[in-house]
């Protein structure tokens, strides 16, 4: 029973990390129909930017964790408001052209990041307290575990106030549905744009403090790796559905841990395939996307 | 007399009306290498309707789409006088021009209030108080899906969301296609309202609506304004209207 419960609180720990790469690539592909390949690169910036303040603070690991999340979040918001108002907006309406410009981009910020600090891993600042565990049920779980479930659920939270009580967030659901005619009610949609991929980056940077807590560590090739299970949940949970993003993103983050365990080592990321799979042929529009 | 002859060259072209709220010059569209529309010159009168007519696909949704730069366009299109032509959808829109589309087009996932919300623009205060006042149903429905209202009430969505800000011109396209021929006449009595304070440009099938509201009628035939003058005359000639419109005036359903 206990290893249900480690494996159950592991999955959605993983499940949240998946759930703030993918909740941006939704929001930008449905309001956009953008596929932005440059999401894991914006990840691993944020992740690298991160790390890099958290070394230059002195204090306790804590203390260290908050500075790397907070640069790691603005670093990959700057980024990624940069890049869409310099290479997607020029590329507007050519949408091969801007899958091939994000592709390129994010094979030069990966070659970025190694050329600066090199390809070995860098060892996130971890308090104690995160790693140590405590009894539920008579399961040990590491306490970080339970942080980066309830940094998913409270980002999943900010991003519904912003969806439903604001008129930005008004403005991306309206536009989700059908574009041409929020510019034809007067309104500058692509202000909408700017704004999606702002705060898509800044939840992609601060997954890259998440993925620190995880894995203890940070490579500059663990976005590309974390954007095939990001895009996934995006397909999973419906295209443009912040709440099907966060549904996927824990089913996604269960099954991986669940099958490693239960079957073998490596089955985890084949069920997942074949999830993905099985809602395509079930559901093509995903778990909360609307049919089209 | 020559009246028949002044139906054989009833195009004028711009001069046609004195001060038009809009007027478009030589305006060319041309989608996926073909040419929908081959230079359409007209205006728009400054008050009441102005019916934009003709068959199925001679290119009346490509003129109003050209007019709002939704597809890419030449030519000119001069709104009071000023070139909107160079200015992307939401400054045409922010210049005073509403655009109710074909098929409503309404934001389906989006309750009635946040359709409405989406729509106020401008300095002054919404005027919801109006829009209940032509349309009461939609103040008991504010809190339902769009997607989930009949044609009827989405039509009044969308016309709703053009009556919130000032506007100095609407675009409206077929708004009374599909509708039930009770639900036909309630659309048709709030257009004839919504003319006497703002000038439209209406793109109807229904000869019967056209004849109640439109003074001034155009029609296009492939990609070409072949008649330009009064609505009633054109409506009056059962030839004419006929040749131009392929629809005897008995065809059309009456409100």
């Amino acid at each position: 029973m206990s290893i249900v419960i480690v494996l159950a609180v592991t999955g959605l720990g993983l499940g949240a990390l998946y759930f703030l790469i993918a909740s941006g690539l939704s929001l930008i592909f449905g309001l956009m129909r953008v596929l932005n390949f440059a999401h894991g690169a914006v990840f691993a910036f944020g992740a690298y930017l991160g790390w890099w303040a958290a070394a230059h603070v002195t204090g306790p690991a804590a203390l260290r964790l908050v500075v790397a999340a907070l640069a790691g979040m603005v670093a990959s918001a700057v980024l990624a408001a940069l890049v869409e108002l310099l290479l997607i907006r020029p590329l507007y309406g050519r949408e091969v052209a801007q899958v091939l410009v994000t592709v390129g981009l994010s094979l030069a910020i990966v070659a970025l990041l190694s050329g600066i600090w090199g390809t070995d891993p860098k060892t996130y600042p971890v308090p104690a307290w995160m790693v140590s565990t405590s009894t539920v049920a008579g399961a040990e779980i590491p306490h970080g575990r339970w942080v980066m479930v309830l940094v998913g659920l409270a980002v999943l939270g900010l991003f519904l106030l912003f969806l439903r009580r604001t008129r930005y967030g008004l403005i991306v659901r309206a536009g989700v549905e059908n574009r041409a005619m929020v510019t034809a009610l007067g309104i500058d949609v692509r202000r909408a744009f700017t704004l999606v991929f702002t705060l898509g980056g800044a939840a992609a940077g601060l997954a890259g403090a998440l993925a620190g807590v995880y894995f203890s560590a940070v490579t500059p090739g663990l976005g590309s790796s974390l954007l095939i299970f990001a895009f996934i949940v995006v397909v999973i949970g419906g295209l443009g559905s912040v709440t099907g993003s966060a549904l996927a993103a824990a089913v996604v983050g269960l099954v991986q841990q669940f099958a490693n365990y239960y079957a073998a080592s490596g089955i985890g990321d084949l069920s997942v395939v074949l999830l993905l799979a099985a809602v395509l042929l079930v559901r093509p529009q995903g778990l909360l996307g609307r049919s089209v | 007399m020559t009246g028949p002859t002044v139906a054989e060259h009833p195009v004028t072209g711009p001069g046609s009306v004195r001060e038009p709220v809009l007027r478009l010059t030589d305006v060319r569209v041309q989608i996926a290498g073909s040419q929908i529309l081959h230079g359409i010159s007209f205006d728009v009168a400054a008050t009441g309707v102005t019916a934009l007519l003709g068959r199925n696909g001679v290119g009346k949704t490509t003129t109003l789409l050209a007019v709002m730069g939704l597809l890419p366009r030449t030519g000119s299109v001069a709104l009071a006088g000023d070139r909107i032509d160079g200015l992307a959808t939401h400054r045409i829109v922010q210049r005073g021009v509403g655009y109710v589309p074909e098929d409503r087009e309404v934001f389906a996932g989006l309750t009635v209030s946040e359709n409405l919300r989406l729509a106020e623009r401008g300095a002054g205060a919404p005027r919801y108080d109006e829009v209940f006042e032509l349309f009461p149903d939609l103040r008991s429905r504010l809190k339902q899906a769009a997607g989930t209202l009949s044609g009827g009430q989405q039509q009044m969505v969308a016309l709703a969301r053009v009556l919130l800000a000032d506007n100095r011109l609407l675009l409206v396209d077929e708004p009374t296609k599909g509708l039930a021929p009770q639900v036909v006449v309630e659309v048709a009595r709030a257009l004839e309202r919504i003319a006497q304070t703002v000038p439209v440009l209406l793109v109807e099938q229904n000869l019967g609506v056209v004849g109640r509201l439109a003074r001034h009628a155009i029609v296009l035939n492939q990609g070409r304004v072949v008649h330009d003058g009064d609505a009633t005359t054109l409506l009056g000639d059962a030839a004419l209207t006929q040749r131009l419109l392929g629809v005897s005036r008995e065809g059309g359903s009456h409100p």
